[in-house]
């Protein structure tokens, strides 16, 4: 196996919420849970989950803008967590981040070109005259018509604002993006222009990229990889073909089952989904998803299921799965 | 909508850089209400830098015209002290406008600069915060007074003694507005690509915080030219000879039942004052925000 | 089930302009709505289409200041709209026509009970005493499957998860037997799997209580889903409509054609190009003098702009703005969710 580009190992976040003097104790809210991810050179990891399973925490955890209370980030072989600031902000020249709100992640005062260039004048030692002429090829790499580069973010329509968000995201030639749900603030015809133009890119500069979005149809179309969330953990990763086509955890089979597809119904409907998310201040004990899992037995209540050794590079946390593959075996 | 895109352009027309606040401005002298005002200020500035042009000696004092009516050379009539109340109106003007200049830029670096520390800090921030907060329990007036009392005192002296309580409320002002821009996804993308501290703050974030900066500075001026008055009135402000409007207004409350215009004049100069203040302070601030003006659209 | 003659809702010719002086907006052209009893019509469109100005027009909220509005009829069982009282308009919002937003929380004032609001609701519309509104307020907190309803009735909107919450805007926006439910984007803020349970409990109520439906939404699985039949709405036009079986099937518009066909669905390969439709939503000013579509369309003639395109009937009951729509069809003939519906 390849050297993998980033793996965080063991990641756990959490954050005093509520008032403590006076208010009461002051809770803390755990959103990530003894987490590893790697993600491989060239590979997309697709992170799916319900809002509040940690995934846009763990965006941010990978990306160095946090550091997790427990855990580390690495990488290619440095530790982020160890290094000073200035080196921190020298390697961020290699790995970028594309938002959600597309308008909201650019600078209101700022040009569509001043943004573009932002990276290149942090991060690099070109010439104003090298910087121009960069981000100009950019932005025609983004489909970003040049009339367009003096204008300021609000006279920008919702997909070209991503367009330079994303010219901004390669304008460094990094090795990893983190788009935290790129399209999902785009209108459906949109979308597809965006997640061409991803897919066009990382095939263009092989780049990595983890791809966070609670959209699973996007999900499976552009991840190699993919790991499931729930309440701060991984319950189940694997190749994306895999996960989708044969889902294990009964929460990812939840998750799937759930997704409304422009086909007909089946005859008498799908199962509904169990319940509703519980509060990721006070999770259920044991496996977290025990109070609405169909399975759930005893043992669930307690126990908190672990990450299963790999099947055919398939990785589930859960104690009822794990029996079946025993009884089978 | 086809986006050609356009025959080669230089290289550096692409990032021509384009200045909201500039462009703001130039939208800004088609709105009628804005441009009145900004000419009342440029002539209460034109008043007060020229004032020995057009007025007389406002400190030459006439005992035998007390309280006289208008006449040609004291138009507006004269005070208690047979002194013009129109050269003591005009050259007042340069007191108002000093105090209250001078208030909303001493009020506003400061508080600029306590206030984006406060919000980048957490120990220090709160630190800052209580002593604001301890500072702000204070009445503004009572703490002018004492400070008046403390140092010697005279148009300096006034100036700070008004100053420092403005500057709590701009510290919290500021603090507040730089905690939500941080929050903004786009702070979190300039530190992604790499921003230094120094241009996080004085590219990022600051600009996005002055549009309120601007109101509360103007706010500031104002309250500050009412603090002035208030003071001058208390006794407590520029020495009686200097002409302030204050002076004038606590100089005619003796005589407010027979001779009600000494109070009016003064009174009338700076409601107008404060008035245009409080409606440029809005329309900058509005100006500050390139959403709400520039519009460049396909 | 549904009645071709009656309809319960029936919008005909209904224009919104919204005039600036310097800007002049033309929100809705010549749209027709038709809603009929027991069904539920899905109104598809992007962001900025008209889609909710449609609604607002029906329900007389637009601000009477900037917005004109000139229709044929709008009418509800018969009822007038278009030229009623804003007093009349009061007494059948929330009466005979309920409504729900994409953001339960906004909805909901956060200082009242759920329960006290919809008694509230009730006894403004009813004028039944206090009590009486209040079993009202349980029993639709029951029908809308809120557990422990008699505990949850003294909650406060932010101690209720957002499900609960689209729940308890559901029990309000029924509890007095409306003739219609104008549901806008109902589940657009919600998380997939509270989704699938909002949705499942609207076409529960609308088979249990014979409820007529008009579904706002921008997403074309809930359409496929839920929805009897559905109007495609782009730059404030109706361009395509019809069962939802006859559009899946044979859609004839160059805009739902770019829609399905961008959909990253399964079955296509991953990681494949997805079928874009380009450029971008038109911003609307005047009304288009050609079809709206035109510039973004893969299907576009010259013909297409030479004038508004004329109403076609590709099938029974099936209606379409567009000059080529067996080109269309012929093209999406092979893929894959139109096959699924033949």
């Amino acid at each position: 196996m390849t050297e993998p580009l980033i793996s965080a190992l063991g990641i756990d976040q959490s954050f005093p919420v509520g008032a403590g003097f006076l208010g009461g104790p002051r809770r803390r809210l755990h959103a990530l849970r003894g987490v590893d991810v790697t993600v491989a050179p060239g590979e997309t990891l697709g992170l799916v989950g319900e809002s509040g399973c940690g995934k846009s925490t763990l965006a941010r955890v990978l990306l160095g803008l946090e550091p997790p209370t427990a855990g580390s980030v690495i990488f290619d072989g440095t530790d982020l967590a160890r290094l000073p600031a200035v080196s921190l902000r020298r390697l961020r020249r290699r790995f970028q981040v594309v938002f959600q709100d597309p308008a909201a992640s650019l600078n209101p005062r700022m040009t569509a070109a001043e943004c573009i260039a932002e990276p290149l004048i942090n991060l690099t030692d070109l010439s104003t005259a090298e910087i121009d002429a960069r981000v100009l090829a950019l932005a025609a790499s983004v489909g970003l018509g040049s009339h367009l580069l003096d204008r300021f973010p609000h006279e920008l329509s919702g997909g070209q604002c991503q367009r330079v968000g994303l010219a901004r995201a390669i304008a460094p030639e990094p090795d990893l993006i983190v788009a935290d749900e790129p399209v999902s603030a785009l209108d459906v015809s949109i979308q597809a222009q965006i997640l061409n133009l991803m897919l066009e890119i990382k095939a263009r500069m092989g780049l990595a990229m983890v791809f966070i979005s609670h959209d699973l149809s996007v999900v499976a179309h552009v991840a190699d990889r993919v790991a499931v969330m729930y309440l701060g953990r991984i319950v189940e990763s694997g190749p994306a073909e895999e996960v989708f086509a044969r889902p294990r955890h009964p929460y990812t089979r939840m998750l799937i089952g759930s997704v409304p597809h422009p086909r007909p119904p089946p005859e008498g409907g799908r199962p509904l989904p169990k319940g509703e998310l519980p509060s990721p201040l006070n999770p259920p004990p044991g496996c977290a998803f025990h109070s609405r899992c169909p399975l759930a037995d005893n043992r669930c209540l307690r126990e908190v299921p672990q990450l299963l050794p790999e099947v055919a590079r398939h990785r589930t946390a859960c104690h009822r799965v794990a029996e079946d593959a025993t009884e089978g075996a | 909508m086809a986006a050609p895109n356009s025959p080669p352009q230089t290289v550096a027309a692409a990032r021509t850089r384009r200045r909201p606040f500039l462009e703001s401005l130039a939208h800004l002298r088609r709105d009628p209400t804005t441009v009145v005002s900004a000419a009342i200020l440029v002539l209460f500035i034109l008043i007060a830098i020229f004032a020995p042009l057009i007025a007389g000696d406002p400190t030459a004092l006439n005992p035998i015209r007390r309280l006289g009516p208008p006449a040609p050379d004291a138009w507006l009539g004269t005070d208690q002290l047979g002194r013009d109340v129109y050269a003591r109106a005009v050259y007042g003007t340069r007191v108002s406008l000093i105090v209250g200049g001078a208030v909303a830029v001493l009020a506003a670096i400061p508080g600029v600069a306590i206030g984006i520390y406060a919000s980048m800090n957490r120990v220090g921030g709160a630190i800052v915060m209580r002593l604001v907060d301890a500072l702000m329990a204070i009445p503004a007036v009572l703490l002018a007074i004492a400070l008046a009392a403390l140092l010697k005192p005279g148009l300096p002296t006034l100036i700070i003694a008004i100053s420092i309580p403005e500057i709590p409320r701009m510290v919290r002002l500021v603090r507040s507005v730089a905690l939500s821009v941080t929050a903004q996804p786009y702070v979190t993308a300039a530190i992604a690509a790499g921003s230094s501290r120094s241009r996080l703050v004085f590219r990022h974030i600051l600009p996005n915080t002055l549009a309120p900066v601007i109101v509360q500075a103007t706010y500031a001026a104002a309250s500050a030219i009412i603090a002035s008055a208030i003071l001058s009135f208390l006794g407590v402000g520029t020495s009686p000879e200097v002409p302030s409007w204050g002076g004038m207004m606590a100089d005619a409350r003796g005589f407010f039942r027979f001779n009600p215009e000494l109070m009016f004049y003064p009174g009338l100069l700076l409601s107008v004052l404060l008035l245009v203040t409080n409606i440029l302070g809005d329309r900058l601030s509005d100006a500050l925000d390139p959403r709400k003006v520039t519009q460049k659209m396909p | 089930m549904t009645n071709d003659s009656d309809p319960i809702l029936d919008v005909a010719g209904l224009s919104v302009r919204f005039g600036a002086r310097t800007e002049r907006v033309q929100a809705l052209d010549d749209v027709d709505i038709q809603v009929r009893r027991g069904e539920i019509l899905a109104l598809v469109g992007e962001s900025g289409c008209g889609k909710s100005v449609t609604a607002m027009a029906i329900l007389g909220l637009l601000p009477k200041r900037t917005a004109r509005i000139d229709a044929r009829r709008i009418t509800l069982g018969g009822t007038d709209l278009h030229g009623a009282s804003d007093r009349s308009l009061r007494r059948i919002r929330g009466n005979r026509i309920g409504m729900i937003f994409q953001d339960p929380m906004t909805s909901l004032n956060p200082v009242h009970t759920v329960g006290g609001q919809i008694a509230e609701i009730v006894r403004q519309h009813r004028g039944v005493d206090r009590r009486t509104a209040r079993s009202r307020a349980l029993e639709m907190l029951d029908l809308v499957r809120i557990p422990d309803a008699r505990g949850r009735r003294d909650a406060y909107p932010h101690e209720l998860s957002g499900g609960m919450r689209q729940r308890v805007m559901i029990a309000m926006a029924l509890a007095c037997d409306p003739d219609l439910l104008i549901a806008d984007e109902p589940t657009t803020a919600l998380d997939v799997t509270v989704q699938a349970q909002i949705m499942a409990l609207i076409a529960d109520l609308r088979r249990d209580l014979g409820m007529s439906v008009l579904l706002i939404t921008h997403d074309l699985g809930v359409v496929a889903e839920t929805a009897d039949r559905l109007s495609v709405m782009y730059a404030g036009r109706i361009v395509e409509e019809g069962t939802v079986g006859t559009v899946f099937s044979r859609p004839s518009h160059g805009y739902t054609a770019g829609l399905l066909g961008s959909l990253p669905a399964e079955g296509k390969r991953r990681q494949s190009r997805l079928a874009e439709i380009p450029g971008a939503v038109p911003r609307l000013s005047d009304p288009a003098p050609a079809c709206a579509f035109a510039d973004r369309c893969a299907y576009v003639t010259a013909d297409c702009r030479a004038g508004v395109p004329p109403v076609v009937h590709p099938g029974p009951g099936h209606r379409c703005r567009c000059i080529r729509p067996d080109a269309v069809y012929a093209d999406l003939s092979q893929s894959d969710i139109v096959r699924a519906w033949q």
